[in-house]
């Protein structure tokens, strides 16, 4: 069934006397409608379509030194990779550490609403805010908009008195604690890298080795990810930005082409 | 899938939940302790969305404590669980937690007791009750097995039993288990029934 649209266009010009100054611009723009009997569906579907960020590999672990926190850097609107170069590890500040999966505009606004959240906790109370409390904020935050549409997958990972602390959050009001989370549609991938390889006692370089060949074999088996794989370090002092290397060269770095040894020359066939 | 059952014995309540945090066809976590100690003798197993679960199970521990602050004298099981169904039920009808929860707890007068609560607010009282996919298996393990007066071995025996059934029959089995038991020396922590090892999360 086609709506009715009739009742929607207007009949008339909003403004006076038809003038030659305005005469092309004096019919309301109107779209014709989607050719649909659900349009909220529709309309559902359309914002899901070109939401981007979906596709992702975050990942993030606790180990003695401190926490590794790893993404790959891929945007992507259904098929279309809309960007190679996205932060999806976002500073909350010197001591904590977002990671960004699901909608982008969502994690990024709340991890910014969080940031300034954490900020006030510290004027106030004189210190920094456990990373347990900044999970909480973010966690009841998105609890109290739940079934709303929002989309954010994400772990909050930082330093606080207690030690390294990290939580996975997500829109449907979840947070967990935890020693080893992955995030995305790449973490299947992940998850078997990391948990195949991961010893508490890990020094920060082989953490952040890890951390690096987790992201860079997620990007290998899903589409969806991709670009660079960022590998953060949280300590004591804060965190550090280790590395940020593009997976398509780390693929040839732990993969070199082999000059293959030629098992038969091909030769001229003399006279036929 | 979430796996969470009770039953009362002798002079005590046992209640075991599973402790896998599930997300489609990952689980986050293999630790996650699903049964709360709502006071001293109150025991609270959730199963259900897990930001709902959290969110809900926080919300009656806070009121159940107001409650004793207030009027120097805590909720009695029954109390305690005609509250978290009314709390419920007031929801139902705007926006619903998706939570079911088994109440276990001691009082002086009344001995053990297990309340069923499910998320369109059922209230019953119960000698066993169970929740989830693993329900099935647990409750005609119980219905067999189930004595009233069980002494705590023999109730132990009996929930590792459904374990073992749960572990061996249903195809989305979780692999560890929480086992926590309320008499009159209070709430606590039993044993787990662990079959991976989730790294543990170091003393913070």
């Amino acid at each position: 069934m086609k709506l009715d649209t009739s009742g929607l266009e207007s009949a008339a010009p909003v403004w006076g006397a038809p003038s030659e100054l305005v005469d092309g611009f004096s019919a309301a723009p109107s779209f014709d409608l989607p050719n649909t009997t659900d349009f909220d569906g529709f309309q559902k579907e359309a914002i899901q379509m070109v939401k981007p960020a979906k596709g992702t590999t975050t990942l993030a672990f606790i180990f003695k030194e401190g926490v590794m926190v790893a993404a790959d850097s891929r945007a992507s609107m259904g098929g279309y990779i809309s960007s190679q170069s996205v932060k999806k590890i976002i500073e909350i500040n010197p001591y904590m550490l977002g990671t960004m999966a699901g909608g982008a505009a969502d994690c990024q606004f709340w991890h910014r609403n969080l940031g300034i959240k954490c900020r006030l906790h510290e004027l106030a109370n004189k210190r920094r805010i456990s990373v347990t409390g900044a999970s909480k904020l973010l966690a009841n935050i998105l609890y109290s908009y739940r079934g709303m549409g929002l989309s954010v997958g994400t772990m909050i990972a930082g330093w606080d008195e207690t030690g390294p602390g990290l939580y996975y959050v997500d829109s449907e009001g979840g947070r967990l604690k935890g020693m080893r989370f992955s995030v995305g549609s790449g973490s299947p991938y992940a998850y078997g890298v990391l948990d195949n390889g991961y010893r508490y006692d890990m020094s920060v370089e082989e953490a952040a080795e890890l951390a690096r060949r987790a992201i860079y074999h997620a990007t290998f088996r899903d589409g969806a990810s991709g670009g660079v794989a960022s590998v953060y370090y949280v300590g004591p002092n804060g965190w550090k930005k280790l590395s940020g290397d593009d997976v398509g060269e780390l693929h040839y770095k732990y993969y070199p082409v082999m000059p293959s040894t030629v098992e038969q020359e091909m030769v001229e066939v003399g006279g036929a | 899938m979430e796996c969470v059952f009770g039953l009362v014995g002798n002079d005590f309540a046992i209640v075991a939940a599973d402790t896998s945090a599930v997300h489609s066809i990952l689980v986050h976590k293999s630790n996650e302790d699903k049964i709360m100690i709502l006071d001293s003798h109150k025991l609270i197993a959730a199963s259900g969305e897990s930001g709902d679960r959290v969110q809900f199970t926080e919300y009656i521990q806070k009121n159940v404590a107001l409650y004793q602050f207030r009027n120097g004298i805590p909720l009695t099981t029954a109390a305690a669980a005609n509250f978290t169904r009314g709390e419920l039920a007031t929801a139902l009808r705007k926006n619903p937690y998706f939570v079911n929860i088994l109440l276990a707890g001691y009082d002086k007068e009344t001995g053990p007791s297990l309340f069923y609560i499910d998320y369109i607010a059922t209230l019953h009282k119960v000698d066993k009750g169970a929740f989830g996919y693993g329900s099935y298996f647990s409750l005609a393990m119980m219905d067999r097995h189930y004595h009233s007066g069980m002494t705590v071995e023999e109730a132990i025996d009996l929930v590792d039993k459904c374990i073992m059934e749960i572990r061996s029959r249903l195809v989305v089995a979780p692999p560890n288990f929480v086992i926590k038991i309320v008499d009159k020396d209070g709430a606590r922590e039993y044993a787990w029934r662990e079959s991976v090892k989730d790294a543990a999360v170091p003393s913070a």
